[in-house]
């Protein structure tokens, strides 16, 4: 009887007592490839076609850089200022109870949800000279829309959940116990927050920066009503993309999307990189 | 620094965590806070740390009155279950902590805080560790590490909570002697909070028993051991093998089971309550004593052999355990499903109306001599 079993055994020795590994591997794969690895492999095959002076010239197109500058100045303070706020938010969350508490969290999300179209809309209709905000801002001399600084509104917007949700859990884990300590052995509140609980947030919260800035380097939808979309001074390179693209140039679209696409993916991976690092010495592995 | 607890009350929500309680500390002593879980022990300890606050009453340390100082400036040291070491420092860097964040005028200079992280790992003995990260320590490692921590700025008291709870039972025993040692080096007065009756009277001078935010009785290891002042105390220190039943004519009885109480008055529900190693084993009833008893268990682990009894013809709300030394249990090979009697030495006995017990000895004269009566037991055995 024992030898049966350790014959069988020792026949079937990979047997995994969960089922089902391979095919939901095989099916996971399958949608990596399907939803992101055939998308770029098609537009860097798009760029194929063209020779590194041409790909150069595209890329390199005076408003065409100047799109980059504006893209990347208003992602930059876009991120953040949603690291500020979103830590804020995310602290408020987790560390207080108030009624609506779960309303407020859910509210959170509304950026996800919300078609970027309508908040573009919204948000210009809000900061437009004559808006709500727009006409209160336009008496302190500040104009929103049409400017820059629209688009940084419209950017901090859609992205601002990333770095609330990416916060929350990880200060929900917190150990109570460690500012406990830290108050115990005479820290200041200040004290305690920069050096018992900020390092303890940094790695979740700059992946929530650095999400939320690579979104912003994307995002359409919402900045393209606020923007004004002036040459040199208020385009953003996905809507340089899309001029591209309604001249029927596929190749051009391509050669600037893909540059956008470098872009966030070195970033990613720096991040992750430098995360993995860091975490290697708090976990000690 | 003596610390004085006056009054002391705290409720959370509809749970009165602890009932207006007062105790005193005196300096330098080690005091156990001993109870179950829920008893209001760890409630206490933060109240007197002052990471909570008490509803009622007020915290004396050195008859100044602490009730309104933040926990930042009581000087208190705290050392938590779970050690609460800062997971991105390093062992040196979260010993270094409360040196570094002391008020500019009292930091000692770099120079002086390395020296002095330097000493307290030497203390803990754990110098060749300072530049490891919590993570990887083990259990133990931690835990000295928090104790470091917590001397470093020379608390006035050091409070712990339960501080080997979360280790496992040798290095329990190893870091519990350490203590005990390093107390009575640098004399701080220091309280402990355990749910474990050994931890507490192994460790400490003075041990405070809770249940149910009440203390029940506060006293040298000693004391409480030999005098118990209530069921409670009785049964949390220890196992306890009970005899429930009715008083009637000097005897105390339930089924076929009986001892003698002289001159009694006649009472109902009256428990008596025997402790392991005050019960003898014999295989025949004493003139004093009827408690028949089968085998059920027998454990050889141990300095005596723990044998579990179940109630033969009567009935215990729990197995009777008795402690036999080893050459009896030789002597006699108990097995399960064997019969004897108990015959008990001393009593605790509770009355309904009373809470305190009255101890009753059955004098030597009444019973065989315990020498001869020991002899007999180990002869009776053999032959049967």
């Amino acid at each position: 009887m024992s030898l049966a079993i350790t014959s069988a055994i020792s026949l079937n020795p990979s047997k995994r007592v969960l089922p089902g590994f391979a095919l939901s591997l095989g099916i996971s794969l399958l949608f990596i490839s399907l939803i992101l690895l055939l998308p770029i492999t098609g537009l860097l095959l798009q760029t194929a076609g063209m020779s590194w002076n041409e790909y150069w010239s595209v890329i390199s197109d005076p408003r065409v850089v100047a799109s980059y500058k504006v893209t990347l100045w208003a992602a930059a303070w876009a991120s953040a200022f949603n690291g500020v706020v979103g830590l804020l938010l995310a602290w408020v969350l987790v560390r207080y109870e108030f009624p609506g508490k779960r309303i407020v969290d859910a509210l959170m999300d509304l950026p996800f949800a919300l078609p970027t179209a309508v908040a573009g809309i919204t948000l210009s209709a809000l900061f437009a000279e004559n808006g709500w905000y727009g006409s209160i801002l336009a008496e302190a001399g500040i104009k929103v829309a049409f400017t820059p600084l629209g688009i940084i509104v419209a950017m901090s917007f859609t992205s601002l959940p990333f770095v609330v949700r990416t916060v929350q859990p990880v200060l929900e884990d917190l150990a109570v116990e460690d500012e406990e300590a830290a108050i115990s052995m005479g820290g200041s509140d200040l004290t305690v927050f920069r050096r018992v609980i900020f390092p303890s947030l940094w790695p979740a919260l700059l992946t929530g920066i650095a999400l939320s800035f690579t979104r912003s380097l994307g995002e359409f939808g919402a900045v393209i009503f606020i923007a004004g979309n002036m040459p040199y001074v208020s385009e953003i390179t996905s809507l340089m993309i899309f001029i591209r693209l309604q001249e029927f140039d596929y190749a051009a679209a391509s050669a600037i999307a893909s540059v956008v696409l470098l872009a966030s993916l070195i970033l990613l991976f720096l991040i992750n990189i430098w995360q993995a690092f860091y975490l290697r010495r708090i976990h000690g592995r | 620094m003596s610390i004085r607890v006056e009054n002391v009350s705290k409720r959370f929500g509809k749970f009165q965590a602890l009932e207006p309680l007062s105790l005193e500390i005196p300096d330098g002593q080690l005091v156990g806070l001993l109870g179950p879980s829920g008893s209001g022990k760890t409630t206490l300890l933060r109240i007197i740390a002052g990471l909570e606050s008490a509803d009622t009453g007020r915290i004396l340390f050195h008859g100044d009155d602490v009730t309104g100082v933040h926990v930042r400036d009581r000087r208190v040291g705290f050392v938590f279950q779970h050690y609460a070491l800062f997971r991105h420092m390093t062992v040196a860097e979260n010993i270094a902590f409360g040196l570094e964040v002391m008020p500019k005028g009292q930091r000692p200079n770099a120079k002086e805080i390395k020296k002095r992280v330097h000493d307290l790992l030497e203390m803990v003995q754990l110098g060749q560790l300072a530049n490891r990260y919590p993570a990887q320590l083990s259990g133990g490692q931690k835990q000295r590490v928090a104790l470091a921590r917590a001397l470093a700025m020379q608390p006035q008291v050091l409070l712990l909570d339960e501080p080997f709870g979360a280790l496992d039972a040798k290095v329990r025993k190893d870091l519990r002697r350490w203590l005990r040692n390093l107390h009575d080096e640098l004399h701080f007065t220091s309280v402990f909070v355990t749910h474990d009756q050994e931890e507490a009277l192994e460790l400490s001078d003075q041990v405070v028993v809770m249940s149910a935010g009440k203390i029940e009785q506060v006293d040298t290891p000693q004391t409480l051991y030999a005098q118990p002042d209530s069921r409670f105390v009785l049964g949390f220190l220890g196992h306890i093998n009970v005899l429930q039943g009715d008083v009637n004519q000097g005897r105390l009885s339930q089924g076929n089971a009986w001892i003698t109480l002289n001159d009694h008055p006649n009472a109902k529900q009256v428990e008596c309550y025997f402790r392991p190693h005050e019960v003898k084993l014999q295989t025949q009833p004493s003139p004093t004593a009827h408690l028949p008893l089968k085998v059920s268990a027998v454990s050889l682990i141990g300095a005596e052999v723990r044998v579990e009894l179940e109630a033969d013809g009567w009935s215990s709300p729990e197995p009777w355990e008795v402690g036999i030394s080893h050459a009896e249990y030789n002597a006699w090979q108990p097995m399960r499903g064997d019969r004897c009697y108990a015959v008990p030495e001393v009593g605790h006995l509770f009355s309904s109306d009373k809470t305190e017990p009255e101890l009753i000895q059955w004098s030597q004269a009444q019973q065989r001599p315990v020498s001869t009566a020991r002899s007999s037991v180990v002869s009776l055995f053999a032959s049967a």
